[in-house]
């Protein structure tokens, strides 16, 4: 047994004491990824004796009949501490009310199969994970207090039934809460086989639940990473090179501590830190530092130089990464052929909440609060990182997730982790360290830029016979992973080679671009950009062909009824072919991502400068068997706007080796006065659940830039839109 | 040593008076309801009342403030309670939360001299606050269904 095991272990133990007599199941979430891996994907133990059993979700009903669920997901906004629950409440029968969730600790026993082990939320992937795991978790507890209750009653578990947090006999007789029950229901083996509920029978999945973390967000109660409340605690500011990779060689420790409030000053691996009262007064001293770098080796990088590195890699004849090749791959084909080049910027997350982290590094010990997706496994986790840091055991590392203002894959990185433990450190206190708006949009991990030239060939047919694209862009698995530069990132071509359109002759390959600006996860990953690509490209064979792009994608989507569905109730609810007023047009796109479908039709006009304006867009999403359906559009809304704003204004450029860009006056954001009407449909769907924080970011850019060609006959392929807008 | 005037009651700071209000209110005085998006009055994350307008507090010194009477989301409802903070429950507003505090202060303040707000008065009030979640379709939807509440 690991040490980080026993300590969760100790962890549990001890809740069940202050829990009392009461019952207590340990799930085991394993990924979606293995559906054929029926029967012995959760396994249950009733107080804690099982030392072997690797859970990552502890159901715990106490003597009070108190539900508590823990739940090793972060809460960023995507309303999953809601559906969580709602998946247990479902099969345990009881109120969505009773239920209280707490945030899981960070350790191995939380890791999840759904991410390769690691403890973190990210990939759309929570609900995918926990659907039939947190089910089987409810229905257990429930076999187990039903027959606690038969075995009180000398009755037959048959003529038992549950409602409402409590066991009945069907004559009514007899009533028992579970929480009469749980003591009782602790002392019985776990079932192995239980029969889940007919979808049919839901209470509360599929049902437009209200969220159980809005009360405290409209009170101003909700305790984001920012606002981590520890007694003398330290707030500290960063002054950080603005070039990428480069180091403070001086700096005036005595002028900024001579700013009132200033406690203390120190360098730390990522630059000079300030460490005062409030966030105010270290910025203050960040001010008086007078810092002096060394700009180091990228002190001449700029958007030009690498955006012309892409173009020559993506249209040169380089070797190439292979990621596709169907029937004759690159061959020449006879036909009309239709080539196109795109590109696509970096992009910073500008997550609403700053970076932040507040770390209390004490005798061999250290505790944190931190806003994160990744709280343990693969080196990177909170509570490696942490350990390391501080230099102490990983044992000895309490992790604390607060609730995220925003992640959108920005959380994945600890770099500001890593600075709240070193300022600790340095200032024998706890320390929060935040960031400013201007660090967050300076030291972000990026968004890939990439640069793509795809040729196709239509046929005698009138359908395309070939389709080759080349895309550049730097990797995210080698600039986080340490991947070999030559092998082939599935980031890199998700939702590029990997689409659906079934055309004869395929061959996409890829150059990874070497550049060094950081990278990261962003909103969809590779999608977010490759969606572009595809989509748009599409289009432009579809106006070869002579055909309208919606009978033109369900041409050539014949074996994929999924695909087809979701375009045909996008076009249908969007009123597809129909008149519009004159000078507005529709847009329609498609793209699979996180294993969902998502069409989008964008209704357009043109701004007087050219750019376009979006007036409506309707979506139609496939996400297989829905949870909560409020959360499910609330999702696809919100990842059409983070879209809609990347395409409208997102750009991230270089000069000198540093971002040019700051804040929101320069790195804009999507406001009301822009915001769009949005439709959301859900395609009803007897499928496991999909993937839904992610995929209705992807169609977005392409509708709209495909409904702007409709209108202006000139076609967008850079972004943001003003790049390639339909007037320059 | 500064006194303001905080949702009714009075309190002493001992600040430079140069010190942005948001911070006093935030690291001096505990309220961390009203929350930092980016320092620059571009976000509204940072949205309090000032004798009852929609103030951002990270460009107002505090030295401005003394004297005023300061609302903060606190200061709103106890519970919860006020009609626009129940129109944001019944349309499931926030997702991450963290703009939310500020979007219903500047809801609030247009309310209180708009009562019936058309879209357009909705625009012109609320686009100085962003969302990144992108709420802005639910927030519409919830200032006309708080219209509806007060009358």
């Amino acid at each position: 047994m690991t040490t980080h095991s026993e300590v969760s272990r100790r962890d549990f133990l001890r809740a069940g004491v202050a829990a009392g007599a009461g019952l207590t199941l340990a799930v085991y979430l394993s990924g979606c990824e293995k559906p054929a891996d029926k029967g012995g994907e959760t396994a249950g133990t009733n107080g804690g004796t099982d030392g072997q059993f690797s859970p990552n979700a502890w159901v715990r009903i106490a003597a009070s009949g108190q539900v508590t669920l823990v739940v090793d997901r972060s809460e960023m906004g995507q309303g999953v501490l809601t559906s969580m629950a709602m998946l247990l409440a479902e099969e345990l029968d009881v109120d969505l009310s009773a239920i209280k969730v707490e945030q899981a600790p960070a350790g191995k026993e939380y890791g999840n199969a759904s991410m390769g082990g690691i403890q973190g939320t990210g990939g759309s992937s929570s609900v995918r994970a926990a659907w039939k795991p947190l089910r089987e978790a409810g229905a257990k507890a429930r076999a187990m207090l039903v027959a606690a209750a038969a075995s009180t009653w000398g009755v037959d578990t048959a003529s038992c039934t549950t409602e409402s947090g409590a066991v009945k006999s069907k004559d009514g007789q007899k009533r028992a809460t579970y929480g009469e029950l749980a003591a009782a229901a602790a002392k019985l083996a776990v079932p192995t086989q239980v029969t889940l509920k007919d979808p049919k029978d839901f209470r509360l999945i599929g049902k437009p639940v209200p969220r159980i973390d809005l009360a405290d967000k409209v009170v101003g109660k909700a305790g984001f990473g920012i606002d981590a409340k520890v007694p003398g605690l330290l707030v500290a500011r960063v002054a950080r090179c603005p070039v990428f990779g480069g180091k403070a060689t001086s700096f005036d420790a005595d002028a900024a501590k001579k700013v009132p409030g200033v406690k203390h000053v120190a360098a730390i691996g990522s630059g000079v830190a300030v460490i005062a009262d409030g966030y105010w007064q270290a910025g203050q001293g960040v001010k008086a530092l007078n810092v002096k770098w060394d700009f180091g080796a990228n002190a001449n990088l700029n958007s030009e130089s690498i955006r012309a590195s892409m173009k020559s890699a993506a249209t040169g004849s380089g070797p190439g990464i292979l990621a596709r090749k169907e029937g004759a791959g690159n061959a020449a084909q006879q036909g009309k052929h239709v080539t196109a080049e795109y590109e696509a910027p970096y992009l910073a997350h500008a997550c609403m909440e700053p970076m932040n982290a507040t770390a209390w590094v004490q005798a061999g010990k250290c505790t944190v609060w931190v806003p994160t997706q990744y709280q343990w496994g693969g080196g990177g986790g909170a509570k490696e990182t942490v350990a390391k840091t501080a230099g102490v055991p990983e044992a000895a590392v309490t992790i604390n997730t607060t609730l995220l203002g925003g992640g959108f894959g920005r959380r994945f990185m600890h770099d500001f982790l890593i600075e709240a433990v070193e300022c600790s450190k340095a200032a024998n206190a706890p320390v929060k360290v935040v960031w400013s708006r201007e660090d967050d949009i300076q030291h972000d991990f990026y968004r890939p830029a990439a640069y793509v030239k795809s040729t196709a060939t239509i046929g005698a047919n009138g359908m395309p016979v070939s389709w080759v694209t080349r895309v550049s862009a730097p990797s995210i698995n080698v600039a986080t992973a340490g991947a070999a530069k030559d092998k082939l990132d599935e980031n890199t071509i998700d939702a590029l080679a990997n689409h659906a359109y079934d055309v004869p002759n395929m061959y996409f390959d890829t150059e990874n671009a070497d550049i060094a600006v950081p990278l990261g996860y962003w909103r969809s990953v590779g999608a977010s950009q490759n969606g572009f690509f595809t989509e748009c490209f599409i289009d432009e064979m579809a106006e070869a062909a002579g055909k309208d792009p919606l009978e033109f994608r369900r041409m050539l989507l014949q074996k994929k009824p999924r695909h087809r569905t979701v375009l045909e109730v996008a076009a249908d609810k969007a009123g597809w072919g129909k008149p519009l007023p004159a000078g507005r047009a529709r847009g329609i796109a498609m793209v699979e991502s996180f294993t969902s479908h998502v069409a989008e039709v964008a209704e357009v006009s043109i701004n007087p400068d050219g750019t376009p304006r979006v007036h409506r867009v309707v979506a139609a999403v496939d996400c297989g068997m829905i949870v909560n359906p409020d959360t499910v559009r609330a999702q696809v809304e919100s990842a059409i706007v983070f879209g809609l704003t990347a395409a409208l204004y997102g750009e991230i450029t270089i000069k000198e080796g540093r971002v040019v860009q700051n804040n929101f006056n320069d790195y804009p954001m999507l406001r009301m006065k822009d915001m769009p009407i949005i439709e959301v449909h859900i395609v009803p769907s007897t499928e496991e659940p999909t993937g839904i924080g992610e995929p209705g970011t992807p169609p977005l850019a392409p509708a709209v830039a495909n409904a702007t060609y409709a209108l202006t006959k000139k076609r967008i392929r850079r972004l943001p839109f003003h790049r390639g807008s339909a007037t320059a | 040593m500064l006194t303001l005037k905080i949702n009714g009651k009075d309190m002493s700071v001992d600040v430079a008076p140069e010190t942005p209000l948001l911070w006093v209110i935030r690291d001096a005085l505990g309220y961390t309801g009203t929350k930092f998006g980016c320092g620059i009055g571009q976000c509204g994350a940072c949205t309090v009342h000032v004798e009852g307008h929609a103030t951002r507090s990270c460009q107002l010194p505090v030295s401005a403030a003394t004297g005023k009477a300061i609302t903060t989301i606190e200061g709103l409802s106890a519970d919860g309670s006020h009609p626009v903070q129940k129109a944001w429950i019944q349309e499931q507003v926030p997702q991450c939360g963290y703009c939310q505090s500020g979007q219903i202060m500047s809801a609030v303040a247009l309310l209180a001299k708009t009562p019936k707000p058309t879209d357009a008065d909705i625009d012109a009030a609320m686009s100085g606050n962003i969302c990144r979640c992108g709420t802005y379709q639910r927030i519409r939807k919830a200032i006309h269904v708080a219209a509806e509440m007060a009358r």
